[in-house]
């Protein structure tokens, strides 16, 4: 689904991220890790197009991201609050982006309607703007925006900060489904180790811009990433 | 202790993001501020030969003392407007060891040193001088000074406990007007005439040297009113929460009239109702459209038809200006957002074109009653209202490419520079100067109708090369992205 070839990003010479190779497979759960300044948030710039790369290019479904636009109607992503618009209450918000991906306001309301229990009731009918509600409510509602439209693709960067206990439960068991049974390609990064081996099937470590492991998760994995940050 | 809050402010100031970007700010409000620097400069130094000649047989310090009033009046409306009190980010300080206290009294000592209370001084000094060089006694005119001085700090401060009121509620500006509006009108009619108190207090104060204790208690009340507001204030839960408004949604559905840029104009619309910022821009429209009655009533503009199409220009185009010159900057909070989703970035640009042709319109029509003043005005005014259809819009939306400042939707409009860049001046000369120039070079050399004529056909011209030119100012947008999602990411 996604390709990446020999893609670099420099800032003023300062090599900031270097992958030569990587492919994640249609339906694949993947995760990103790596120390602040490894180069996740970087990648997942390049992927959406936000930054121009130095060198190489990134293929999502066979479109070069940079070079057509073709990409954006399979694709979606949730990176910060600056994904929200804070005028907004958050049902206008998913219409709009429901509207933006082709979606009219029933098909957006049953989709909103199946994660009732993620938003715990702060979300729908609060009468509120995003730019009101708290940093947890904000990033729910910007993670359920990133599933309306069907995406094949979907993008989050840090999905689990900020969010209650509750809540990083819920949303392991969503990022789940939606990669094994409707087969769409996830792509998060994460602090949090345990989670990330809990939700995803591969796993790869970034270091200074640089794929230093690359791992099918299992039994050991949770083991083997310790060790990688503990020293 | 003040000497590390300077420092804080020093390095704020100097590594700011936008320092290096908005020198060019800087630099015009330097001689800006330099303008009026010499305007006061001027009044102080032949404020008395003047008055000594046109009224020679009155004392030029009376008439003064009799005009404090209106003085008084205009500065506080002024600052009103365009004084803040200064800001300092406290959240940091509230938890070390400091008193409360302190940090107040220093906010507040360092609006004391504000240039709006320097800029009286530049005319108190020069007169005041120039009173002593002529014979007045010495003592009482220094006192006499010093009373102007403190009047000037408590206008300040004054000032500020208005601003604490009123800065909560919508259309703050509303009660000072009336205020003030009610002062002038009381004291026009002669029902109370306060310049005439205030002249003779001031007289009375220039020879009893010893009532200058009165204006300083009243400088030191309001000081203190001042600190109890803001010791108040600064608890994280009321300064800096604020407070929550519940929603009142429409769901505007008339805008499906306008086909797929539909969700674009939705999200226009409540960008413009829904923040301060644009908000206050929407009562500049009230401003724009009632320019006109500045100069029309005046039987020397009558004469200058060339001036009508500035009026017409900025009357039918004040929306288009305020609005337009932000594009994209409005979006710039959620910019990364527009970029990666599914959307055509010619929809998005045509939905701004839509808003702002409708608004000169709209704005067109409301103006027709100026056609009390003569056809001719509406004439200019039907031309301009074509040009800004046809070009202005155009070339702002095309400045627009250029636009590398953040803007951040909650703060106030008047005298907010944020978003702010040397684009936005450039893109004046084009949008006002060049229809002026070309129609009074027209009117000059031909005459009035075929004035009119040349700006409606360019106007025209403009709105029948509506799709070719989208294309290419779309072309410049999509040319700039990259630039433009790095920019707005960036906080100042």
């Amino acid at each position: 689904m996604i390709t990446t070839s020999n893609l670099t990003k420099k800032y003023s010479g300062n090599q900031v991220l270097k992958i030569d190779s990587l492919d994640i497979p249609k339906g694949q759960s993947f995760g990103l890790v790596g120390n602040n300044g490894a180069g996740k948030t970087t990648y997942f710039s390049l992927l959406l197009d936000l930054i121009q790369p130095t060198t190489g290019f990134i293929k999502n479904n066979g479109v070069q991201v940079d070079k057509s636009e073709d990409w954006k109607p399979f694709t979606s992503a949730f990176i910060d609050e600056s994904f929200l618009i804070g005028y907004l209450t958050p049902e206008e918000y998913f219409y709009f982006i429901g509207e933006l991906r082709g979606q009219n306001k029933a098909d957006v309301d049953s989709l909103v309607a199946k994660f009732e229990d993620f938003f715990h009731g702060e979300i729908i009918g609060q009468k509120k703007y995003l730019r009101d509600l708290s940093k947890g409510n904000q990033k729910k509602a910007g993670i359920v925006a990133a599933l309306i439209g069907n995406p094949e693709v979907i993008i989050l960067d840090e999905p689990f900060a900020n969010l209650d206990p509750t809540t990083q439960i819920r949303l392991k068991s969503i990022v789940k489904e939606l990669a094994q049974k409707q087969g769409v390609t996830v792509l998060i990064s994460s602090h949090d180790l345990m989670h990330v081996t809990d939700v995803c099937e591969r796993i790869v470590v970034l270091d200074k811009g640089e794929v230093v492991k690359d791992l099918e998760t299992s039994a050991a994995t949770l083991k083997e990433l310790e060790a990688h940050f503990a020293n | 202790m003040i000497k590390r809050f300077l420092m804080l402010e020093w390095k704020s100031f100097f590594r700011s993001a936008s320092f290096g970007k908005s020198l060019g700010i800087k630099i015009f409000m330097g001689f800006l501020s330099l303008y009026f620097i010499a305007m006061f400069l001027g009044m102080g130094v032949l404020l008395f030969p003047g008055l000594k000649k046109m009224y020679p047989e009155q004392d030029p310090l009376i008439i003064v003392n009799s005009l404090l009033f209106y003085w008084i009046l205009f500065d506080l409306v002024f600052r009103f407007f365009f004084q803040k009190l200064p800001v300092m980010s406290v959240k940091p300080l509230l938890t070390l060891p400091l008193k409360r206290s302190k940090v107040v009294n220093y906010v507040l000592g360092k609006s004391a040193f504000s240039f709006f209370n320097f800029l009286p001084l530049f005319a108190i000094v020069p007169f005041g001088i120039t009173l002593i060089y002529h014979d007045y006694p010495l003592v009482n005119v220094l006192i006499w000074m010093l009373a102007l001085v403190v009047v000037v700090l408590i206008i300040n401060f004054l000032n500020f406990i208005i601003e604490s009121f009123s800065s909560e509620k919508e259309l703050s500006f509303l009660p000072i007007i009336v205020i003030a509006g009610g002062f002038y009108a009381l004291n026009h009619f002669n029902i109370i005439s306060f310049n005439k108190i205030i002249g003779n207090a001031f007289d009375t104060l220039y020879n009893q040297p010893l009532l200058i204790t009165a204006p300083i208690m009243l400088l030191v009340l309001c000081y203190l009113f001042n600190f109890k507001i803001l010791r108040q204030k600064l608890f994280l839960d009321s300064g800096l929460k604020t407070k929550i408004k519940e929603v009142n949604a429409s769901n505007l559905e008339w805008t499906k009239n306008f086909g797929d840029i539909a969700p674009f104009m939705q999200l226009d619309l409540k960008l413009i109702w829904r923040n301060k910022r644009t908000k206050s821009s929407v009562w500049m429209l009230a401003i724009g459209l009632l320019y006109g009655l500045f100069f029309y009533p005046q039987p020397t503009y009558q004469n200058l038809p060339w001036f009508f199409v500035f009026i017409g220009v900025f009357s039918t185009g004040i929306f288009l200006i305020n609005f337009g010159q932000f594009i994209p900057a409005w979006d710039s909070g959620y910019y990364k957002l527009l970029m990666s989703q599914n959307i055509k970035y010619e929809q998005y640009l045509k939905s701004k074109f839509t808003l702002m042709a409708v608004s000169v319109l709209i704005l067109f029509v409301l103006g027709i009653p100026y056609v009390f003043f003569g056809w001719k005005i509406l004439l200019a005014h039907f031309a301009a209202a074509i040009y800004n259809v046809g070009v202005n819009t155009h070339v702002i939306l095309y400045g627009g490419s250029f636009n590398r400042k953040k803007i951040d939707l909650s703060q106030k409009a008047a005298f907010n520079y944020q978003g702010t860049g040397a684009v936005q001046w450039l893109i004046g000369i084009p949008l006002l100067l060049l229809p002026m120039g070309l129609f009074a070079a027209c009117y000059f050399l031909v005459g009035f109708e075929i004035a009119c004529l040349v700006l409606m056909i360019l106007g025209i011209i403009g709105i029948v090369l509506h799709q070719k030119l989208m294309k290419f100012i779309t072309q410049k947008y999509l040319d700039s992205k990259y630039k433009m999602i790095d920019a707005f990411n960036q906080n100042n």
